[in-house]
């Protein structure tokens, strides 16, 4: 009895510990000497691995994710006799709610394991530690881009795939299932408000992508120096970043629909 | 040297295809800018009930859609709702007299909009002019019809 209260104990204060260092790991990433010059090629560097990289992923997603809602959208609606509110339907759901969050978790699948995997691989292989040796900060060096360049594409692939995911719904609803062109679009205009839905959507993707990048680099930067604790960092940062995701957007979205 | 080169080219690609993926939800999606907006003069009606009308709200002449409502507000003295209109084409002339308002519904779950019926066009030698101006007012309108009202006038019929 005691020992199970004690391991509750100890995972208590693990879980505290790492939370603290984690926001102390932040508040370095983000306090750190800015070097314009230095820091762009590595940043644009990044951007390509984290955002181009994880383009056709998320654009196929996306394609067949406005692919069903369309054929879902046009078998629900049809029974009220309202297929033409598909336009409506389709675009409010998709940049308000499906754009960002697919968006987020496909790139914490894709972009956040790696980003773990190649920084605890240079931990692993004390390549972190042999940077200190030569006086060059590894926080600015390798995580300081990478996290600038996660929260940067992180909005870009959002609005990527609502796009793609509003043609494909297009594609289905009106090339397949012939509703109307007309009334889709005008539908969808008359609808959806740019800062209520588009611009909401797009600063939900920024947090989600402040909080992918920070547990991808902190998982990688703090793991295990072995095979087995850079297993572990990796499923972690895809586990925790997912489930972080959509506990925020729910927070998000209080917050947005309370009137913000 | 060479390979960096055309990683900055496919970074830049993806930026503005990501730039141009916002233009389409801003324009295309969102009807954010209409680009037929800035011109157009703006009218006044004031209905007993505006029902589920909303700001953006088509406003219409023979099921053509002519502009939109930009304001709904409370008047203070008389407790009507005065709606703002903007008609975007400044060659849509309406005449001042017998020219009406309506909120009327699309469809049985569609939203509400203003349909305007134009009145006779009749030249009048006092004003000069007989046509609404820009602040103009709709005196003639005609309230939402809400279901409540219409079945409880329904009920009453019956049983008297």
């Amino acid at each position: 009895m005691i020992e199970r209260l004690q391991l509750f104990g100890h995972k208590s204060i693990n879980l505290c510990q790492n939370i603290g260092v984690s926001g102390l790991f932040l508040m370095r990433i983000v306090t750190c000497a800015p070097k314009p010059f230095k820091t762009l090629p590595l940043l644009i560097q990044q951007i390509y691995f984290v955002g181009v990289l994880s383009c056709p992923i998320i654009l196929v997603a996306a394609l067949f994710v406005g692919m069903v809602i369309g054929l879902q959208g046009h078998h629900t609606l049809e029974k009220f006799a309202a297929s033409a509110h598909l336009g409506q339907l389709l675009a409010l759901s998709i940049t308000r709610e499906l754009g960002p969050v697919i968006a987020a978790l496909l790139f914490a699948g894709r972009a956040g394991s790696a980003l773990t995997a190649e920084i605890g691989l240079m931990r692993t292989t004390e390549q972190l530690d042999s940077m200190e040796m030569m006086a060059v900060d590894p926080i600015w060096r390798v995580i300081y881009p990478r996290f600038l360049a996660g929260i940067l594409t992180m909005p870009l692939l959002a609005i990527l795939f609502s796009t793609v995911a509003i043609y494909g719904g297009y594609f289905v609803g009106v090339q397949l299932l012939g509703i109307d062109g007309g009334a889709f679009w005008t539908n969808m205009q008359s609808s959806v408000d740019f800062g209520n839905d588009i611009l909401n959507g797009i600063i939900k993707s920024i947090f989600f992508g402040v909080i992918i990048t920070w547990i991808a680099v902190y998982q990688g930067f703090y793991t295990q120096p072995t095979a087995v604790g850079l297993s572990q960092a990796t499923t972690r940062t895809v586990v925790f970043s997912s489930l972080a995701v959509l506990i925020l957007d729910f927070i998000l979205t209080i917050i947005m629909i309370g009137g913000w | 040297m060479h390979e960096r080169r055309w990683v900055e080219v496919i970074v830049g690609c993806f930026v503005l295809l990501a730039s141009a993926a916002l233009i389409f939800l801003a324009v295309k999606v969102s009807g954010l800018v209409n680009f037929n907006d800035s011109d157009g003069y703006y009218l006044f009606a004031d209905f007993a009930n505006v029902g589920g009308l909303k700001v953006r709200a088509p406003v219409t002449i023979a099921g053509v859609r002519v502009g939109e409502v930009t304001q709904i507000d409370l008047e203070q003295d008389n407790f009507n709702a005065r709606v703002t209109l903007l008609i975007h084409t400044d060659s849509t002339q309406l005449p001042v007299s017998e020219t009406s308002a309506r909120i009327l519904t699309e469809g049985i779950l569609g939203s509400n909009y203003i349909s305007i019926v134009p009145g006779f066009s009749e030249f009048d030698d006092q004003n000069g002019t007989s046509y609404l101006q820009e602040g103009g007012q709709i005196s003639l309108t005609q309230p939402a019809l809400v279901l409540e009202n219409i079945i409880g006038e329904l009920i009453f019929n019956i049983n008297s």
